[in-house]
């Protein structure tokens, strides 16, 4: 592989590019907890149930709200560099304690979710685009164009009246068996059934969506020169559309996966509440319902890095799957 | 959460110009000055291209369907006062009647004995109206700043795609979410904080369109004429870039809508008014007993939107041939 050499040189590119993004992440993170109302004294206050003005005045100054913008701007970087999101005074510990007990719960269902919906999406597109025209390919249009109209929080609700309610098989909300003592595959199994319905629930939305774009990918590639030549050349069918159209239609869909990281993130939050699933989402509306602002924000600036991340990777993976992109 | 339109954006991307742009091919020999037969007598032809994208718009039956869905609504929201009077918020009967039970209330009543179908019908008011507004709205500020970053180029672009990047990577559902627990929520603040997380994606297509349109014959020539770069901007270049502009702000608009009920199933609507995606939020915990409460707002969600993405599938054909071409 010639281009396997410059991984680290293209990871180092994408590093520098990323350093402003997140500075202007974290700079407007900092503005909007400006804008919340009232600050961390207040909210102290709050919890004590009663305090002076000069204890307040106390608290302020001995917490530094009492300097400029700019001062507090300063000290807000040096806590983020130091790993300080700030403290929540509804669950009583550090805010990243709190988010990073959540994050894996949350990127567990977006990652099961995002698999599923490219592996159906790109199915779905697939016999679309073999279909052009004809009858499969425009049910399945029409279906992929209801997919994408359907709000994930009432699918879910209505595949619990349809799973949970009516017809008992799967559970309604939670991530696993409360007080089982299941091992090894059991508890595997008893996982997976609480993850269906939240992750079928948050990938129909992209389900629809990939399967629009490896459709239109596959039919703009069918035409392309290098398609010809293979099926000149007297490779079957089912070679030239798994390795020649495919490979390349793929391309489109990661860099639309990438985008859509942060957006599904948002899904999340929704679908978290509606199964009740221990996650990042469902801390959210927590902290919303609390008024607790720093996890709120906390959760902002932290999902965001995670996209960037994920944003990194996708592009070295297209670097894989295209070596056109990584050359220039 | 579907706020983007990414999957239109996409589709919308490679968008033929030709007809409009450049009428004729150019002929070899370019310093020749005397004036061409083939341009001379072309130059009239292209005025008749509108009534030709609208006559393939209307014979779509998909985007009539959804046309004739849409205005139904609308014009449910405009008589809404006029069909139901009372404050649909008002207790009317006794509660939990099912559809059908009581001819005065063809959908039944929820928890609190309030009418469903009035619920319904006054709630279209306040998903359109956001969907509409912030759609216009991130509309406005996209193109003014896709146009800027495209048309200048240059340092101006650097800042301004910077801003589009920074948008772009924060969790869009999330970011609404924490702009409307911190502002507070109402029907304006919906509106503006879902247009903050819509413009990036405007703002993008225009640069997009406006760095590959700015070369152009005709914008040199409006150039030499003395024109300012308003005049060039808004009369030369948009009316060229507005084509995947026009199919993405139906997508967006569906997204609004789909985004306006999540936070207000969310709890996080406007409390004074009655909303599709509160009244799915509070049908909620009633799914075993009344699951009508939750599958028919839901339903107005979903036909509403459809209708919408309907209306940008049968856009995106008219306005850019080569993908209707492809599905014969």
């Amino acid at each position: 592989m010639a281009h396997s050499k410059s991984v680290p040189r293209q990871i180092w590119r994408i590093v520098i590019h990323a350093i402003p993004t997140v500075l202007g992440i974290v700079v407007l993170n900092f503005l909007l907890l400006k804008l919340a109302p009232g600050d961390a004294a207040d909210v102290i206050a709050a919890e004590a149930g009663s305090a002076t003005e000069e204890t307040m005045a106390a608290l302020r100054r001995s917490m530094g709200l009492d300097l400029s913008v700019l001062e507090q701007l300063k000290t807000y970087l040096l806590n983020l560099v130091q790993l300080d999101l700030g403290h929540s005074p509804r669950y009583a510990m550090p805010v990243l304690d709190l988010i990073m007990q959540r994050l894996p719960g949350t990127l567990l269902l977006m990652g099961t979710a995002l698999g599923v919906a490219i592996l159906l999406g790109i199915a779905l597109g697939a016999i679309m685009s073999s279909f052009a025209g004809r009858i499969p390919d425009r049910v399945l249009s029409i279906l992929s164009l209801l997919f994408y109209s359907i709000p994930g929080f009432w699918i879910g609700l209505m595949l619990i009246l349809l799973f949970s309610v009516k017809l008992g098989w799967l559970p309604s909300g939670g991530s696993g068996t409360i007080g089982s003592s299941l091992t090894g595959w059991d508890a595997l199994i008893d996982k997976a059934r609480y993850m269906i319905l939240p992750a079928l629930s948050l990938a129909l939305f992209y389900v629809a969506i990939y399967a629009r774009l490896t459709r239109a990918a596959m039919l703009e590639i069918r035409n392309q020169d290098y398609v010809r030549t293979a099926r000149a050349k007297g490779l079957s069918p089912l070679r030239i559309t798994l390795s020649h159209i495919l490979r390349n239609a793929l391309i489109p869909v990661t860099t639309m996966a990438g985008m859509h990281f942060g957006n599904m993130l948002g899904g999340a939050v929704v679908v978290e509440t509606v199964f009740s699933w221990p996650g990042l989402g469902r801390l959210a509306f927590e902290a919303v319902m609390a008024r607790d602002f720093n996890v709120l924000l906390g959760i902002l600036l932290l999902s965001s890095l995670v996209v960037i991340v994920v944003n990194g990777l996708i592009d070295l993976l297209q670097a894989r799957l295209d070596p056109r992109i990584g050359a220039k | 959460m579907p706020s983007d339109s990414t999957l239109h954006k996409a589709l919308a991307k490679p968008a033929v110009r030709t007809q409009t742009a450049q009428p004729t091919p150019r002929p070899e020999w370019r310093h020749i000055h005397a004036p061409d037969a083939r341009s001379a007598t072309t130059a009239h032809l292209p005025r008749r291209q509108g009534f030709r994208e609208l006559k393939l718009f209307l014979r779509n039956p998909n985007a009539i369907f959804g046309m004739v869905v849409l205005l139904t609504m609308a014009l449910c929201a405009l008589t809404a006062p006029l069909i139901f009077p009372r404050d649909p918020l008002a207790m009317v009967s006794r509660p939990f009647l099912w559809p059908g039970q009581d001819p005065a209330f063809p959908l039944g009543t929820d928890s609190m004995g309030r009418d469903v179908l009035a619920g319904l019908v006054h709630g279209a008011r306040i998903s359109l109206y956001v969907g509409l507004a912030a759609t216009a709205l991130g509309l406005g500020v996209g193109i003014i700043v896709g146009a800027l970053a495209g048309y200048f180029g240059g340092l101006t672009d650097r800042i301004l795609s910077r801003l589009i990047e920074i948008f772009q990577t924060l969790p869009s559902f999330v970011l609404v979410v924490v702009l409307v627990a911190i502002i507070g929520p109402n029907a304006t603040t919906i509106t503006v904080s879902i247009a903050i997380v819509t413009w990036p994606t405007v703002a993008r297509l225009t640069r997009a369109e406006f760095r590959s349109l700015r070369e152009n014959d005709f914008v040199i020539a409006a150039r030499s004429l003395g024109f300012g770069h308003a005049h060039i901007i808004f009369r030369e270049i948009l009316p060229n870039a507005l084509p995947p502009i026009i199919v993405t702000s139906s997508v967006m608009v569906a997204g609004a809508i789909l985004m306006e009920s999540a936070l207000s199933f969310m709890g996080l609507g406007d409390p004074n008014v009655v909303s599709w995606g509160s009244m799915i939020g509070g049908g909620r915990e009633m799914i075993r007993t009344a699951w009508y409460l939750t599958a028919l707002p839901g339903l107005a969600i979903v036909v509403t939107v459809l209708a919408l993405n309907l209306i940008g599938d049968g856009l995106n054909d008219a306005l850019n041939p080569r993908f209707s071409e492809d599905r014969l």
